[in-house]
């Protein structure tokens, strides 16, 4: 029953490991069963690595938290399996206002391009998108999910790490080749191996209120600037799932978190909003500040983090969660390659080098926002109210409002593990290191997306004929390979090219790492061996 | 490349202009003002390089005794 999975507890459950008389050695270890820590779990698990996975509680988050998952997100959810359950269960939106005071300066409707199968984002409460994360995690055998199983002690050795892990029957010790922390914004794994995460903290407060009503609000995202209801802050509404309506009152920097809290300071304001006749009822409120913050690197040894515990970002285009899903799409196949002894330890630099430059994207986008939203000066609260006032009838000026720029997956534009190929003298097409663009294509006439069809592992994509696909799911030897025929629809020609012969190659993570204009066994083979950091040049 | 050579047809009428644009306005008001009338102007010209170098000429002249 989906309305109950708020309230559902996981059971502590001993281990074998407790009762062994030496320490068990474990591939990898991840901590925290957030929606990071389990998205890279369920990833190892169906490349066939055994995880497991230690979280100090034994329930699912409570309140909405993260609450706008992105179509980059949504995409690596289709391969984990909760992709449509996510969809099916989350409000999709696509018009969006801006107000000024009591007046609406402009709204803007972010339809997506025709032909993607799943939408620019969805909100959906962060605690379905875990309950949809442990579902899938309980049905993969090689996830050993272990609650109440707090880390109490890291200690990296050369060849694993070991973490003293406290339980309700003590304390003991268990090995990992690599511990994966995704353990949160204040991450104890990070306090234990004497690192920080620093930036810049935002001394603001804003207040989150998820509220219960069937009024008829249309489903769309409304940012206020100083509201008659909210004098001199922003306020954000937008609509969950089950008639739950998230509001982010800002309250500025001087307000008591504590009384801010209290049911009888936070009606007053959400009746202001919604209306005096309005009936609601209040499910969770929450008092938060943030920082854009991160750690230096995100590896150190044999421990890797991934998520809020290596980076945080304002909530302002609702990067966090989706940056972290991110992370975890990265470093799984990697992790899953070095421990299968098909790539060398060093590729898992590459994680670092890719997800840090993506976590400054992020860091930056998410800052620009602040500064807006927020502005630190009279001489900047000045030049935004300018851009306000002139939004309204200026189309310009709403270029340069900003209450958020939502998600975009980050392109990896230098990496090491890309090959240059021919990407230079394409026109059009995905670029090296972006992302792989959905679109139709049809399997033994039949419609299916293509994104469906490549990031199991390598995967080589080749126009063989204006009406062929032929993709190749590249295996560990060439007598493992997979073929595919695939009728291409004109989208899938538009977004990557009409020219026969080009040959897309795409990494696990369905980010291109080669393409050409024409096929060649041998580049391809090269390119594959560099993206597994066999041969870096 | 920002034109810092004489541009305009009639200096003292632009000047004019732009004094009277803030007449009988609050300073506040004006501060308003000007900062609608650099954004206006900047999208105007829209090259970054242009206005990058328009920012450094105004930011060092303060800047300077």
């Amino acid at each position: 029953m989906d309305v109950n999975h708020p309230a559902q507890t996981f059971d502590y459950v001993r281990s074998a490991d407790q009762d062994s008389p030496v320490a068990a050695l474990h591939p990898v270890v991840i901590v925290g069963a957030g929606p990071v820590g389990l998205t890279l779990a369920i990833d190892l698990a169906k490349k066939g690595i055994p995880v497991v996975v230690l979280d100090d509680d034994h329930r699912l988050s409570t309140g909405s938290r993260a609450i706008c998952f992105a179509k980059r997100t949504l995409e690596i959810f289709d391969r984990l399996g909760i992709g449509e359950r996510c969809v099916n269960k989350g409000v999709s939106w696509n018009v969006g206002k801006v107000f000024l005071r009591e007046q609406l300066l402009y709204e803007f409707n972010l339809l997506p391009e025709r032909n993607h199968q799943r939408p620019a984002f969805i909100n959906l409460q962060q605690y379905y998108v875990e309950a949809f994360l442990n579902d899938a995690a309980r049905a993969e055998s090689n996830v050993d999910l272990r609650w109440k199983n707090k880390v109490v002690g890291v200690t990296q050795g050369d060849e694993s790490v070991t973490l003293s892990v406290d339980t309700p029957d003590g304390i003991h010790s268990i090995n990992a080749r690599y511990v994966v922390a995704c353990d949160g914004a204040r991450s104890p794994i990070r306090g234990f191996i004497g690192q920080e995460s620093k930036g810049q903290v935002f001394r603001d407060r804003f207040l989150i209120a998820d509220v219960k009503m069937t009024a008829p609000f249309p489903t769309e995202r409304w940012f206020w600037f100083d509201p008659p209801f909210h004098p001199n802050q922003s306020v954000l509404l937008h609509k969950q799932p089950d008639d739950v309506w998230r509001i982010d009152f800002q309250l500025g920097w001087d307000a008591d978190p504590e009384l801010e809290k209290r049911p009888e300071n936070v009606l007053p304001r959400v009746r202001a909003l919604l209306g005096a006749d309005t009936a609601f009822e209040l499910e969770w409120v929450s008092v938060y500040t943030f920082a854009c913050m991160r750690m230096e690197k995100f590896r150190h040894g044999r421990v890797l983090f991934a998520g809020d515990s290596a980076h945080g970002v304002s909530p302002f285009g609702a990067r966090g969660a989706n940056s972290g899903i991110q992370d975890a799409d990265n470093l799984g196949w990697k992790l899953a390659a070095v421990v299968n002894g098909a790539a060398p330890d060093a590729l898992i630099d590459s994680y670092c080098a890719e997800r840090e430059f993506a976590a400054d994207e992020n860091i930056m986008n998410s800052t620009r926002s602040t500064d807006f939203i927020t502005p630190k000066s009279e001489v900047s609260k000045l030049f935004r109210n300018a851009v306000l006032e002139l939004a309204r009838d200026h189309p310009f000026a709403r270029r340069i409002v900003n209450s958020g720029r939502l998600s975009m997956p980050s392109t990896y534009a230098d990496s090491p593990l890309s090959t240059p190929g021919d990407d230079t003298s394409f026109n059009k097409g995905v670029a090296l290191g972006a992302p792989a663009v959905d679109a139709p294509v049809q399997v033994d006439g039949r419609h299916c997306w293509f994104l469906s069809l490549i990031g199991k592992t390598f995967t080589v994509v080749q126009l063989i004929d204006a009406n062929t696909l032929k993709i190749t799911i590249v295996g560990a030897d060439q007598r493992e390979n997979q073929t595919v025929f695939a009728e291409p629809s004109g989208d899938w020609k538009h977004r990557y090219s009409e020219r026969v012969g080009t040959t897309y190659l795409f990494r696990p993570d369905q980010h291109v790492c080669a393409r050409w204009h024409t096929y060649d066994e041998q580049s391809i083979q090269r390119a594959v061996n560099r993206a597994l950091g066999k041969n870096a040049q | 490349m920002l034109n810092i050579e004489p541009n305009l047809a009639n200096p003292d009428a632009f000047y004019e202009a732009l004094i009277d644009m803030h007449r009988e306005l609050t300073t506040e008001q004006s501060h308003l003002v000007n900062a609608k009338l650099v954004l206006l102007l900047a999208n105007h010209i829209g090259d970054v390089s242009v206005l990058h170098d328009a920012m450094r000429r105004a930011r060092d002249s303060e800047a300077q005794p």
